[in-house]
Formats: structure tokens, sequence, C-alpha cells
């Protein structure tokens, strides 16, 4: 079984990105770059689908440079190979923008079984890559996957189950097919000291727009139909209170204001 | 590159430099303003620039003529009409108000002549509906192609959708089959009149930093909004909606998915999307026996319950519970955190809840930031008073 895994490199959300009210700039202090956490998960799956049923794991991101640790670390966790998509060409994508480019890149892979995406990305949190993906490849669409129970290889057959509002939906398709995953799939694995010289040994290839086969209208800016048009801070929540007094008090007075601000109905 | 400076214009005065937040400007040798590989078009240095010397590259794309109307569609689960329909229609109804156009809906499903009815009743000018058994439950697949079907033939300039689970399975593949731009779970729209252009406001960063995003030049301009931002609309009775009866182009054949089972939520209070009212709880909750008084404040205010990753980490309560950066994103109207420190994860999850109630015996817990009434204290005797007072309340109210 082939399979791709779709990887971000995100900042990481202890790295407060927030904005200095006076200069009205964006601090970004100690950015540190992390995998995005719901595709840890998406890795962590596609390896264990690897163990279960054999093939191969290819871990692919678009990003700059420097994505290239967020594919050794996904190469430590036990994925194959890696590529990553990265080229001037490819800046300013919005999501329309990334699923295409990365569309191209997994056909470029040849015949593949199961992309596996995290549900979304922390930075932009949009949960748009995966399903567009699926559309541009014509695969099937398994959104929110918190269990595979079974893939059949020679009937190309796959039961997931998926997360849903109102509960757990169990859904049988054929591949190949595209999922998105939620924490609830598994736990990933710590990489050991071995994988991890393994993983910075690998080859990364590094495809621009010539590379794929595609239009290069739909690439980058270009390509992206939406513009941002302004970034700024909300403004912060209204000062809190602590409610001072015995425990029979302080609840009076928590009542006695949801009420008044009608939040419950007492 | 597509932000232009024209070099004419520029004093080298250095306001650009200053406002950009992504520190992609600098002045060069010359003392004119250069843009950086860096820049992101965020567009701040247009507005800032008091000479008019940085300009946006116009961007080739189709016309976005001929496309006319706002469309809203209509999500329903187990026959019901989601809640977030409605919000939409009263947003869509003042957009296409000030755009002076229609506002349409389309409704897909088993019955869905009848859903229709209901949906007239919310001053919607137009409905598409597409009544066919195949529709009955929501699959990608059949009611992608059934929208993409009616977009094209009705050509609207804007697409709401619920920012809701169901609701960004559809969006994103709808998009993509249209390729459209699609501004996920906006919390704001509104009509930037003089270029007929709809402003999308939504959080990022885990709602640390709000953008606005536009569409330009690709039609329809689709956003999804998240649930209970948008107010109710009032029923109004006037007419009613002229019904437009669409035959399906997808078949049975079309539903991808078979589906096997569904595995209801045993407790049903996990419905965090749709509560008005969240009880949530962390480390300080102790162990899954003691979620039961959660469950039970819960109850007796018409709630669900939520938790913190530590909670369902260490297996108390199942993952649906969560709520934050890698569980749910939750705005109810009263958010009560029991036992929850307030970590920056979580709190992605919850701060735009309209009401934030926090308890917790640390008084330096950084949850207290965001709530607008804290109790420093021990939850154990916090919660059941809570739940002793709620219910003589209500007893009292009961007999008045
Ligand atoms: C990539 C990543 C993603 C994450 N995603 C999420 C997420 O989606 N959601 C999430 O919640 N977290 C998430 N986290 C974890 C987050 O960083 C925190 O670890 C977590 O939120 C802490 O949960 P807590 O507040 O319940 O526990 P703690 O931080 O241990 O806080 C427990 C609190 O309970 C109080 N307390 C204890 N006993 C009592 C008592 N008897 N009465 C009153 N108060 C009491 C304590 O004072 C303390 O403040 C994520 C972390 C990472 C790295
Ligand atoms: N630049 C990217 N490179 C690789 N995968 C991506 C990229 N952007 C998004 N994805 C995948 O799409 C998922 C959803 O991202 P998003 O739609 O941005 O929330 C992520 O969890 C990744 O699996």
């Amino acid at each position: 079984m082939r399979i791709v895994v779709c990887i971000k490199q995100v900042p990481s959300t202890e790295a407060k990105v927030q904005m200095d009210p006076v200069k009205g700039t964006l601090i970004r202090e100690g950015v540190e770059s992390v995998v995005n956490p719901f595709d840890e998960y998406a890795i962590e799956e596609g390896v264990r689908l690897k163990e279960r049923y054999g093939g191969e794991v290819i871990a692919v991101s678009m990003g700059p440079p420097q994505a290239k640790d967020a594919l050794r670390q996904a190469l430590a966790m036990g994925a194959d190979k890696a590529a990553l998509l990265s080229d001037r060409a490819f800046a300013g994508s919005d999501t329309l923008a990334t699923a295409y480019t990365l569309s191209l890149a997994i056909k470029k892979l040849g015949e593949i079984d199961l992309v596996i995406c995290g549900k979304q990305a922390t930075d932009g949190d949009t949960a748009q890559v995966g399903p567009g993906l699926a559309q541009r490849l014509g695969f099937r669409q398994l959104t929110y996957v918190c269990k595979v129970r079974e893939i059949n290889l020679e009937g190309k057959k796959i039961v997931v189950e998926r997360l849903l509002d109102e509960g757990v939906q169990v859904a049988e398709t054929t591949l190949p097919a595209l999922m998105t995953v939620v924490k609830d799939i598994n736990q990933p694995r710590l990489p050991n000291v071995i994988s991890i010289r393994r993983a910075a040994r690998t080859e990364i290839p590094i495809w621009g727009p010539q590379d794929l086969n595609g239009d290069q209208a739909k690439f980058g800016f270009d390509g992206s139909p939406t513009q941002v048009v302004r970034i700024f801070t909300p403004p912060p929540r209204a000062g809190g209170q602590i409610l001072e007094g015995e425990v029979p008090e302080v609840v009076s007075k928590l009542l006695d204001a949801l009420s008044s601000q009608q939040v419950i109905s007492i | 590159m597509a932000l232009k400076v024209i070099k004419e214009r520029c004093t080298g005065c250095g306001l650009c430099v200053q406002v950009c937040p992504y520190n992609a400007i600098k002045l060069s040798d010359e003392n004119v303003a250069e843009i950086l590989e860096s820049c992101i078009l965020c567009g701040q240095c247009i507005e800032a620039c008091p000479m008019k010397a940085i300009l946006m590259e116009e961007k080739h794309g189709e016309e976005a003529t001929g496309y006319r109307g706002v469309m809203v569609f209509v999500e329903h689960e187990f026959g019901r009409i989601n809640h977030v329909s409605f919000e939409l229609l009263g947003k869509g109804r003042e957009l296409a108000d000030k755009l002076m156009v229609p506002l349409c809906a389309m409704v897909m499903g088993d019955g869905a002549k009848d859903m229709a009815k209901e949906v007239g009743a919310y001053d919607v000018d137009e409905i598409c509906v597409v009544d066919a058994p195949h529709l009955r439950e929501y699959q990608t697949n059949p009611y992608v192609r059934e929208a993409e079907n009616i977009i094209n033939e009705y050509r609207p300039e804007i697409v709401l959708i619920g920012a809701t689970t169901l609701g960004r399975d559809f969006a994103g593949a709808l998009a993509t089959r249209l390729e459209t731009g699609l501004t996920a779970d906006c919390t704001g729209l509104d009509i930037d009149l003089e270029k007929r252009l709809l402003l999308q406001t939504r959080p990022a960063f885990g709602g640390n930093i709000m953008a606005t995003i536009l569409c330009p030049y690709k039609r329809p301009q689709m956003s999804t909004v998240r649930p209970k931002v948008m107010p109710m609309p009032e029923k109004v009775t006037k007419d009613g909606a002229h019904i437009i009866e669409i035959e399906p182009i997808s078949t049975p054949k079309d539903l991808l998915l078979s589906i096997l089972d569904f595995i209801k939520d045993t407790a049903g209070t996990v419905n965090l999307a749709d509560a008005d009212i969240i009880v949530s709880g962390g480390r300080g909750i102790k162990g899954p026996e003691n979620f039961k008084m959660l469950f039970e404040l819960a109850q007796v205010l018409g709630g669900a319950v939520g938790a913190s990753r530590a909670a369902v980490d260490s297996g108390w309560i199942p993952y649906a519970h969560q709520v934050g950066q890698t569980g749910r994103t939750v705005r109810p109207k009263l958010y009560i955190a029991c036992g929850i420190s307030g970590a920056i994860q979580h709190l992605a999850g919850m701060q735009t809840s309209d009401i934030i109630v926090a308890i917790n015996k640390d008084p330096e817990a950084p949850i207290f930031k965001v709530a607008n009434y804290g109790i420093v204290g021990d939850l154990f005797k916090v919660v059941p008073e809570i739940i002793r007072q709620v219910k003589e309340r209500k007893a009292k109210s009961a007999v008045s």
C-alpha cells in the first residue's frame, strides 16, 4: 500500500503571535516552528497502516526551505521518503492553490492508495486543504477519521470511523481515498536515536513549479482567489471580576450576575 | 511580485516600513521603499502610504461579472435544519439588501420541499429545492454535485455555509470544484459597497489575530460562518419565497460511502457545537467519577460537557468532549471552566465564548485573565453549591 501524508510546518502556539499595540507590527519573538499538531497523528497513522499492511509512506510538505525540519520529523517517525515543495512561485498560496499544488505532487508520485491529512492546521484553522485535495485527486473524501477499522487491499476497500457532532459514523468506501484525522486516532510515537539519524541522512528532494506538470497561473499568489486585506488584534476581553466571599455567597453573586445578563434563565 | 512601488512617488518617509507586520519592506540605498521576499501581501503599507506610491498589481483573473445574489446552503441532520442555516439567512438578508440583490437558499434532501417551507418563513426570495430519496443524509459527493449544478445555473455572487463539521466537509470540496476562494470560519461579514465585495473577517492563530479577507476576482465569494455568531432572525409573514424545484443530477450511485453504522453518543450531551452553555472540566476534576458532577451541572443549566486535553488524555472522558487547539473550537453564551488552568492551547478553543466563568483554587491560573467571573476556590465545594442553588431558584420560580 502506498500512502502519502501531507504535513505543514506551523508556528508553535506557545510562541505567542501578537500585535505590538504601539508599532502595529507582529511580535514573533522566539517563534519556533513545529509540525502542525494534527499532522503528527496523520504521520503516525500512515506509519501504523504501513506496519499493518505493508508498503511505503511518503511525507509531502509545501513551505519555505526550513519546512524540511518537519519532513525530517516525519522520516524519524517512520516515513520512508519525503518531498518538499518550495519555490518563490508557491508563495502566497491560499487553500485553493495549496491543494492544487499538493495534488500535482501526489500525482507525480505515481499510484497512491491513501492520502492522510490532519483535520486542520493550527495557524490558518481552515480544514479546507484536505477536502480540496480529495476533489483535485478524484479520491473518496473521508474527513474527521478517528479510527481505521480495516483495509482490504485486494478488494480496494477501507472502513473507517468518523467523529461527527452527534456520534461516530462507520463508513466504508473504495480506495484510493483521502482522509483527514483527529487526535483520537492514535498516540504518536517519539522517534528514537537510530531513526533520527536515519532521517538526518535521508535525501529530501525539493520540487518547484518546473517539476510539477501544472498550470503556472494556478500556483501561489496568482492562483489564490482570496486576499488578506487587513490584520488586527481582537479587542481584549472585558476586564474580569473575581467574586469574593464564602462559597454560598459567591455562588449566589455569580447566579445573580448570570441571570441579570440573561445568560441563564432562572 | 505583486506589490509595486512607484519610485517617482516614493519620498522615502518610511511609514510603510513601520506598519509592515512582517518586516518585509526596507528603504533602498536611493531611499526608495523596496518590497522584500517575506511580503505576504497584507496590504497595510498601501493604506499607510501618504503618497499612494505602493500599489497592488492587478491580478489576471476571469471577470467577476454575471453573478448576482446571495445564496445560503441549508444544512440538516437527522431531518432537522441546523440553527446556523437560519442565522445565515438573517445575515444573508442584510448583505443582499445592501447589494440590492435577491436572497436565495438551497435545500437538498429527502423531503426537501417540506424543509423549504420552514426556510421560507425567514424572508427569503427564492429557494432552490432538490428533493430526492438518496439525498436523505448528507454525503459529500452528491451534495457537492447538486450544489455545483445550482450555482452554475443561478450564479450567486456570494455563497454562505455554516462552519460546522458537515459544512466544512462540504464547503472545501465545493469551492475546489468551482475553483473559487473560500474563507473559513468567519465571525464577521460585511459589504464594501464601492467595490461590491464581501468583507470576510475571521480569527486566526487560535483567536489571537483577526484577518479580513476578500475574494475580488473569482465568483462566487464563499465563506463558512461560525455558528452562534450571527443573531437568529425573526420569522416574517409575507407571501413566501418563490420555490424552484430542480431535478437532481446525482443518483444513488453517487453515494460513494456506505454507512455501516452510526454510534450515537450515549450520554447525548457531547454536541458542543450546538450548546449555549458548556461546563468544562480539567485536571482539577481529579478523576472520571467526578465528571458526574459536571454532567449534573450541565443538565440543570441545559448545557453540554467539555474537557481540557489533560482530562481527556487521562482517560477520564472521551475525546469528543475536548475543547481547544487539538479538540473543538466552541463559542457558547456561557463557558464554565472547572479546574482548568487556561493553557494557551485550551484558550484557543474557547476564548471567544460570550461569558467565561472560571473556578480554580490557584489565583494565579491564567484562566482568570480571560474569565468574566472568577471564583478562587475548591471546585468540589463550589460546583455542588451551584447545582444546589440553581435547583433552589428553579423550584422557587416554578412555584411563583
Ligand atoms: C500541540 C498541543 C495541543 C494541545 N491541545 C490542547 C487542547 O486542544 N485542549 C486543551 O485543553 N489542552 C491542549 N493542550 C494541552 C495544554 O497545553 C494544557 O496542558 C492543558 O490544557 C492543561 O489542562 P488542565 O488545565 O486541565 O490541567 P492543568 O494545567 O494541570 O490545570 C489544572 C488546574 O486545576 C486547578 N485545580 C486543581 N484542583 C482543584 C480544585 N479542587 N478546585 C479548583 N481548582 C483545582 C489547578 O489549580 C490547575 O490550575 C495541548 C498541548 C499541546 C502541546
Ligand atoms: N503547505 C502544506 N503542505 C502540506 N500539507 C498541508 C499544507 N497545508 C495544509 N496541509 C494539509 O492539510 C491539512 C489541513 O490544513 P488547513 O486546510 O490549512 O487547515 C493539514 O493538516 C495538512 O495535512
